[in-house]
Formats: structure tokens, sequence, C-alpha cells
């Protein structure tokens, strides 16, 4: 099967006057659509650089980045969903409402993109909040709405940027389950960015692992852990065996 | 509910006992009416035909809401023109700090000179003291927009009007309402202060002409006129800000 997101070698130079800054050296690694690609490293290490690259933000400065494929055409201007660090939901709309705007910047059909905004917050949870403002909501609740946001124009990669990053440890590992289940029924490609090493185990299909400045792809291995993933597989050995060889990539051991 | 029953009332209990307390005073103290009237007094001051009450009040009235309705129009435009382009913000941002520096009451000379005395150098004295902390509390708030959620919208390539409408000008709201809060009671200052400068009408021109006969009752009855036209303003602006500003957003 083709892969539905291929990077070689891509790098990324940030300028300022004269002044360079590499910082991603070498990313090189392969996404199967379908796949929820964990993207772990250390602060400052080029994650959110690669991810805003990934979304068309950014231009790279080498390399070769290329997205969709023969089976899974991709449409750089409606196929990225993206969930951040904080929820970002407008204040001044209703729930509803905040996760229709990528629907209304992408002109989509009205009726349609309600009733699947509808559906999609039943599906994160939150039916019966659709005419609440953010503030209403706690934080987990305003990022459940957020990834419902991401998914209203039904794209087919979504892009997350240490998405649980600012919850309570709880609420995180909540989410985590939570995240494994839209993933298995909203069926898209997700990546996937923390700095949390047990967290990116234990959502990924696969691992990603850079080490900081500048970025450079330490390792990447599929996480063979059968799905539905529970709570207490965390305490497998397996999962023990794969967090050590993550640590250990970072020098933390 | 009761509890904001209870504020009211307590808000209006407030503004009896200032008054209470002025008239207890004034009588007590046995202040003479050219230094303090009585509040009755006052009020009595209204009866005199030859001060042309209402037409000041309109004429005041008049050129304060002018120069602050141009005041909120360029200082909103300047600061959203500046969104649009870095250059442009770049170059004329660090000038208006500087321009905000001159104390406006000090072209007030300048402003006659050059708009001659009459209702236009009033208001273009309340619109130049106004616009600037409209203007600029309207670029912070434009500022303060989270620049995820303008990835956000690129990343749907949305157009530059789309980021603009949904994004940065009700995000920027609430700004643009705690500037024109503090640029209402400006501009009502600047209108005044015009008047006093030169001007043949409007109350600031009453309180000068009854000045000279020592009427102490009538100006104290200008400077509440003057306070009622601003608490008018100020009213409007807090009802426009409630109207469209979700309360979790309003910057207090």
């Amino acid at each position: 099967m083709e892969p539905f997101i291929h990077l070689s070698g891509v790098k990324k130079v940030y300028r300022r006057g004269k002044a360079e800054h590499l910082a991603i050296s070498d990313a090189t690694f392969d996404v199967m659509p379908g796949e929820l690609v964990s993207l772990v490293g250390p602060s400052g290490c080029g994650k959110s650089t690669l991810l805003k690259i990934l979304a068309g933000l950014h231009p790279h400065d080498g390399g070769e980045v290329r997205l969709g494929s023969k089976d899974h055409p991709f449409d750089p201007s409606r196929d990225v969903g993206m969930v951040f660090q904080a929820p970002l939901l407008l204040k001044w709309r209703r729930i509803l409402e905040n996760v229709l705007l990528p629907a209304e910047i992408l002109g989509l059909p009205q009726a349609e993109s309600r009733e699947r905004a509808r559906s999609l917050l039943a599906l994160v949870g939150l039916t019966g909040y659709e005419d609440k403002y953010p503030y209403e909501l706690s934080g987990g609740m305003q990022q459940r709405a957020a990834i419902a946001r991401a998914l209203v124009h039904d794209p087919k990669l979504v892009l997350m940027d240490e998405p649980f990053g600012a919850l309570d440890a709880l609420t995180r590992e909540k989410m985590n389950l939570e995240l494994l289940e839209i993933w298995k029924k909203a069926k898209k490609t997700i990546v996937f960015v923390t700095h949390g090493i047990s967290e990116a185990v234990f959502l990924g299909t696969r691992v990603v692992v850079l080490t900081a400045g500048p970025a450079k792809m330490a390792d990447n291995f599929p996480i063979d852990i059968p799905h539905p993933r529970t709570l207490d597989m965390k305490t497998h050995e397996q999962f023990g065996v794969y967090t050590r060889r993550i640590y250990k990539l970072l020098g933390m051991e | 509910m009761n509890e904001n029953l209870g504020r009211y009332a307590l808000a209006v209990a407030s503004h009896v006992a200032l008054v209470a307390a002025w008239y207890l005073f004034v009588k007590l103290g046995n202040v003479p009416k050219f230094v303090m009237p009585s509040p009755g007094e006052t009020l009595d001051a209204l009866l005199q035909p030859n001060y042309n009450w209402w037409w000041n009040v309109g004429v005041t009235g008049a050129e304060i809401f002018a120069g602050y309705f141009l005041g909120v129009v360029i200082g909103v435009a300047l600061a959203l023109a500046f969104t649009w382009s870095k250059t442009l913000e770049a170059f004329f941002m660090p000038l208006l700090v500087s321009l905000n520096m001159i104390p406006k009451v000090a072209l007030g000379p300048l402003i006659i000179v050059w708009f001659k005395y009459g209702m236009l150098p009033n208001s273009l004295m309340a619109f130049s003291i106004c616009v600037f902390p409209i203007l600029l509390t309207t670029a912070r708030g434009l500022r303060e927009i989270e620049p995820e959620l303008l990835d956000l919208v690129r990343s749907l390539k949305g157009s530059r009007w789309q980021l603009f409408a949904k994004i940065q000008l009700p995000g920027a709201l609430p700004y643009i309402f705690a500037g024109m809060k503090v640029g209402a009671i400006l501009a009502v200052a600047g209108a005044i202060v015009g008047e006093f400068l030169g001007s043949d009408k409007g109350l600031g021109y009453l309180m000068l002409q009854v000045q000279v006969t020592l009427d102490t009752p009538a100006m104290f009855m200008a400077v509440i006129m003057i306070t009622l036209i601003g608490m008018l303003l100020y009213g409007m602006v807090l009802a426009l800000e409630r109207w469209l500003v979700v309360q979790d957003a309003r910057v207090e």
C-alpha cells in the first residue's frame, strides 16, 4: 500500500536577518492511511514546525513532502483538521457555531454541516452543550469541542499539537481513551505531537522519535499492542519496553 | 435577580446620599449662594430663559457625539488597516504613540486658528482626544488574537476577508469597546475645553458667560448637564457592548 504521508530528508531553516536557525535537519518517515502516528520529542525539537509543514502553513527548505496517494487523494485546502494545545474556541460563538467554523470557511452546505457538527458533538460526548458558550465548559470539554471542530469538514488528516498537554493527568488519560475511540470511529489519519512518552506509546500505531537541536529523526517503530487499548496495558511488559526505548533515545536513561 | 435589585438600590442610594450631603452642607454651613448653591437653587437656574439651556445642551451634545463618532470610525479603521500590512503598522504605530504624547488641550489655540470659532473646532478637539485610546486599544486587541487561530484559518486556505470577519474583528471587539469607553469620557472633556478656548455657544461657553456675573447655580447646572451628556454617551456604548459582546469576552 502507498503511504498517505511521505517525508524524506525534510529540512527547515528559520532565517531572521542573517542569522539562520536550523529547526529540522532531516525528517524521514512514512505514515500509512488510517494510522495514528505519535511524534514524540523534547520541547523545541521542531515537532510543531513539522506539523505546520504538513498543514501547509510553512514551506520546507529541502527534502520531499508528499501528502495523499492514489487511493487517498489529498486536497490541501480541505483535508487538514488541526487541534492545538489550547482549545482556541471563539469566545463569542456557541459550541455548535465553534464546531462549524471550518465548514463556514470552506463554504460547505449549511444544513448538512450542522447535522454533522451535532453528530460529532455526540461522538465527543458533548450532546446538550451545543448552545453553551466556551466559558461554560471545562478545559477537557473545550478540547473535545476543538476535536469535533477539527473533524467537521471531514478531513483525511488530523494534526494534533500536544492537544492534552494543558489538562490535568486524570483528564488526560480519559481523553486518550476517547481519542482512540474517536479515531476508530472517524477513521482518520492522525499525527499526534506530544512530549509525553507514555502517551505517545499508548496512542500510537507507530511512534516517531525526534531529538532536539536541530530536530533529527532518532527512531521510528510500530507499536505492537492490540486495539482496543485499555489503561491497564500501560503496566504490560511490552509497554515498558517501548517507553524505555524512547527514554534511552532522548538521553534520559 | 434579588441581588441585582439590591445593587441597583445601593447605587441609587449613594447618589441620593451625595445630593443630601450637598444640601446639608450648604444649609447647615450657611454657605453663600455664589460659593455653592443648594440643589434647589441649582435647579432654579434652569428657569432662566436667556440661558437657552436646551439649545446649549444640543450644541455641546452635537459636538461631543460628532467628535466621538469620528474618533471611533477613524480609530478603529486605522487599527484594522494595520492588520493588513505590517509595514504600514511599523511605519505609523510609533508615530501615533508619539502623537499621543502631545497634550491635546495644547492644540486648542491652533485648532481655532485653523478652523475658526464654532462647533467644528470643538468637535475636532473631542476627536483628537478620544481617537488615540480607541486606536491603541483596538490595535492591541487585534495583536492579542492567538496566532494559532490564524493558522487554523490559513490551514483551510481561508481568505483574508474571512480571517478578518470571523476571527480578527469579533476577537478585537471587547478591546474596541474598552477603548470606546475611555474615549467617551475624553470626548466630553475635549469638547468642553474647545468651548472654553473659543466659542459662541454651548455649555462651556455658557459657563464662561455666567462666571462673569458669579451665577454659580448656573455653573453648577452646566456641569450637571455636561455630566448627563457624558453619561448618556457612555450608557449607549455600554448598551451596545452588552448587545454585541458575549459576557465572558468583555474587557473590564
